[in-house]
């Protein structure tokens, strides 16, 4: 049994509290020390800080925080922008929404320790614009922030001036990559830039510009307040410190998981109540849908940038979706893929067009109607989509379709041996009786 | 594919502008949201939110206001409007039920959810009810895939639905009756939504701190931690769903002094809205 101990709440530790998204809640649990503490230090201490903290990226590439911030040129003259990236799209990704929406205070006080380090006047929260309740209680806790003199001119009379903007996106998944996300920012079509040059050289406004991932952003605060020793008590060398765990699916108490990297599935869905009742698990994401799936032979990876990696996924945005063996790999795929080919920019043409032909062959494989030369061409398009593309997204879309294959090739064949899906899509749902469903051609090769 | 793609038809000529007193009231929020930016353009989408604010859906004389408080010409402008999912192209309902069928809520049975609503309407995707109450529409993951199935209405969340809740909660948005999300504030239509999307405040008395702090999803792993997780599942069961309100529609005071919009657009009378009818969409759900 999995002790609960192994949870490290620290984002997540006064949302049991009374109206944690208010200042007043926020301030008594420390809220804004680490930020006193920042203010105290020259920025590139609080740049170092922040590097040998070892804190890396949890927007789902995992580059290390620190290093980005130390990429803004200084001195340069130009104005230096800070960007979060609170887009959260990712399908199966559900953290940064519940971490704001219970604690934004955690999120602007990382903001401005962020906006002194790189000595940036201007800052952004871009949050995805259908989150209205979140949207709320940022502005709110903005405005409380400036009321406070935490934001506006000469922050804590430290001298720093900072002005704070929270801008609502309007529906695209691609705004969520930073460049498509600056572009969007700027009031254009989101679109990815070429890079270099890089946002740290040329980025809003052709300014040295950060983009951060909300909780990246949150976690420094703490890290501040708390100290790097402490940081790297939890988690590995290469990935130290805690992060959410977000499970969902089919499991007994999904929900947001916070403990140190490196943690394994095992351990999670121990904590989690298994599997639901009756079910074995069959196939899961590490980080969302653009990293390649997982079995049950995947349940002791350890949870942290290199395992993950090691076992042939990433750890992306740890969004653990969970699906048991009710679930047709080729529905969660096609539906998947669909997703994808909605929301490709469209700006080059191994994703705009592989995209679709990916649809139309998942479509007629899951009808029943496909043969095995589609698999084939199933595996050359995405090949031809993984690395010719000019963003990443075009890469997430060819995840679920190589994995799925290399796990569930037989549950593929089975679809035109069977006529069609032989999976019942009632066995999966919420409300389904808890007995084990027939399940067709469920197991996996 | 049709040939449709569900843009505003191209104006014919240019759209009428908005009434004196009605571009008077929107230049003074264009320029307060302009105001937050280093450049004008970055307030670009934020006034789209507004102009729907205004009208129900992004209009020509909304996309010309738009080009005008900006410097930009209106084909730039749709161009950028036509990119993003959340603008509306034709006239919609006050409340918008949105129903994630992204893989994880679909297998949780989204796609029951949005097949029973559907046939309990007797609506398409990105239709509207006779009654003009209810848009419906198949909505990408919403990031709250821990408390799946999920339902959106004016993307505040209803977390754990069935399509038992989904169909009493349509029927009580026709009916007037308020509905209580999840996670968020009590509803407010369509049109106000837009507004705080525009970056406007919803300065509602109370609206900020209802809601809580999140469901049971969210506060599990740290009531495991803190030894005060009750050792029933953290999904919401249908039956505690939170109960709805008997109260008048339009019973939420107005978000703020400055925010009296125009119940209905008249600006665009070449384009008209489509009457309440079902407003077919026919452009599917085509990509930006
Ligand atoms: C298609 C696509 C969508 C993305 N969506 C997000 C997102 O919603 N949030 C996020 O933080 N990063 C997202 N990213 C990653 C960002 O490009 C960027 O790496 C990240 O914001 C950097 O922040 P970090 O260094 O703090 O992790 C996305 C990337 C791609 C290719
Ligand atoms: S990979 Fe897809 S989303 Fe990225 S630039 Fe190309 S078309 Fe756009
Ligand atoms: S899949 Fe529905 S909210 Fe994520």
């Amino acid at each position: 049994m999995t002790e609960p101990s192994l949870l490290t709440p620290v984002l997540s530790a006064n949302w049991d509290e009374h109206q944690p998204w208010t200042l007043d809640t926020y301030r008594r649990g420390g809220g804004y020390d680490g930020l006193r503490k920042a203010l105290a230090m020259h920025p590139d201490e609080v740049i170092q800080t922040v590097k040998d903290s070892g804190l890396r990226g949890r927007g789902g590439a995992g580059f290390p925080t620190g290093m980005k911030w130390g990429f803004i040129p200084q001195n340069d003259g130009k104005p230096h922008y800070l960007v979060v990236n609170a887009d959260e799209s990712e399908p199966g990704t559900c953290k940064d929404i519940p971490l704001m929406y219970a604690n934004p205070h955690v999120l602007i006080e990382g903001v401005i320790i962020a906006s002194y380090a790189i000595r940036s006047e201007h800052a952004f929260i871009y949050v995805r614009g259908e989150v209205v309740p979140v949207l709320r209680r940022l502005h709110n806790a903005v405005r409380e922030a400036y009321a406070a003199g935490y934001l506006g001119k000469n922050v804590l009379g430290s001298g720093l001036d900072l002005e704070l903007t929270v801008h609502a996106g309007a529906g695209a998944y691609i705004c969520g990559e930073e460049t498509a996300l600056l572009d969007s920012l700027e009031g254009r079509r989101g679109q990815p830039r070429l890079r270099p040059p890089f946002p740290a050289v040329a980025g809003l406004y052709a300014s040295p510009t950060c983009v951060n991932n909300v909780e990246s952003i949150a976690s420094v605060p703490p890290i501040l307040n708390k100290g790097v020793e402490w940081f790297r008590s939890m988690g590995s060398e290469k990935s130290p410190g805690f992060t959410l765990y977000s499970l969902s699916g089919h499991v007994k108490r999904p929900g947001q998981y916070e403990a140190p990297l490196g943690v394994t599935l095992r351990q999670l869905l121990d904590l989690a109540g298994g599997v639901r009742e009756g079910h074995r698990i069959k196939f899961w994401t590490p980080g969302g849908s653009s990293t390649p799936m997982f079995t049950d032979e995947h349940l002791d990876v350890p949870l942290d940038y290199e395992g993950v990696g090691a076992a042939g996924s990433m750890l992306g945005t740890k969004a653990l979706q969970i699906f048991d063996e009710t679930v047709c790999v080729v529905r969660a795929v096609l539906r998947w893929t669909e997703f994808y080919e909605h929301e490709s920019c469209g700006k080059c043409t191994p994703c705009r067009e592989g995209t679709y032909w990916l649809t139309q062959l998942l479509t007629r494989l899951e009808r029943g109607e496909g043969t095995e030369q589609d698999l084939e061409t199933l595996l050359d398009v995405a090949d031809n989509i993984l690395g010719k593309s000019f963003c990443a997204l075009g890469d997430g879309a060819a995840s679920p379709i190589q994995s799925s294959l290399k796990y569930f090739r037989d549950e593929y064949l089975a679809h035109f041996e069977h006529g069609g899906c032989p999976f019942d899509t009632a066995a999966s749902t919420a409300w389904a009786s808890t007995a084990p469903a027939s399940t067709g051609a469920g197991a996996h090769s | 594919m049709s040939t449709d793609l569900g843009m505003p038809m191209p104006p014919a000529k240019p759209a009428p502008p908005f009434p004196p007193e009605v571009r008077a009231r929107l230049e003074v929020d264009a320029k307060e949201v302009i105001g937050r930016y280093p450049q004008a353009r970055s307030a670009l989408l934020p006034l789209l939110h507004l102009v729907q604010a205004e009208e129900g859906y992004v209009t020509g004389t909304g996309i010309e206001f738009c080009a005008d408080m900006l410097g930009l010409t209106a084909a730039e402008v749709s161009a950028v409007s036509t990119f993003y999912t959340m603008y509306r192209r034709r006239q919609g309902g006050d409340f918008h039920v949105g129903v994630c069928t992204n893989t994880l809520c679909a297998v949780m049975g989204g796609d029951e959810i949005f097949a029973s609503l559907k046939d309990h309407l007797g609506i398409g995707n990105k239709e509207t009810t006779a009654d003009g109450v209810v848009t419906l529409e198949h909505i990408e993951c919403n990031a709250a895939c821990d408390y799946a199935p999920v339902v959106m209405v004016n993307w505040e969340f209803f977390d754990d639905a069935t399509p038992q809740s989904a169909k009493e909660l349509v029927d009580d948005l026709r009916a007037g009756k308020h509905a209580v999300p999840t996670r968020g504030a009590r509803l407010c239509t369509f049109r106000d939504t837009s507004r705080i999307l525009a970056g406007f405040p919803d300065e509602r008395p109370g609206a900020v701190d209802e809601g809580g702090a999140g469901g049971a999803a969210s506060l599990v792993g740290l009531r495991i931690a803190n030894g005060t997780q009750a050792d029933e599942p953290a999904r919401l069961t249908p039956a505690r769903r939170p109960p709805t309100e008997d109260v008048a529609k339009d019973a939420p005071a107005s978000p703020s002094s400055h925010d009296a919009p125009a119940r209905t657009a008249e600006s665009d009378p070449a384009h008209p809205a489509p009457p309440t009818g079902p407003a077919t969409d026919q452009d599917g759900d085509q990509a930006p």
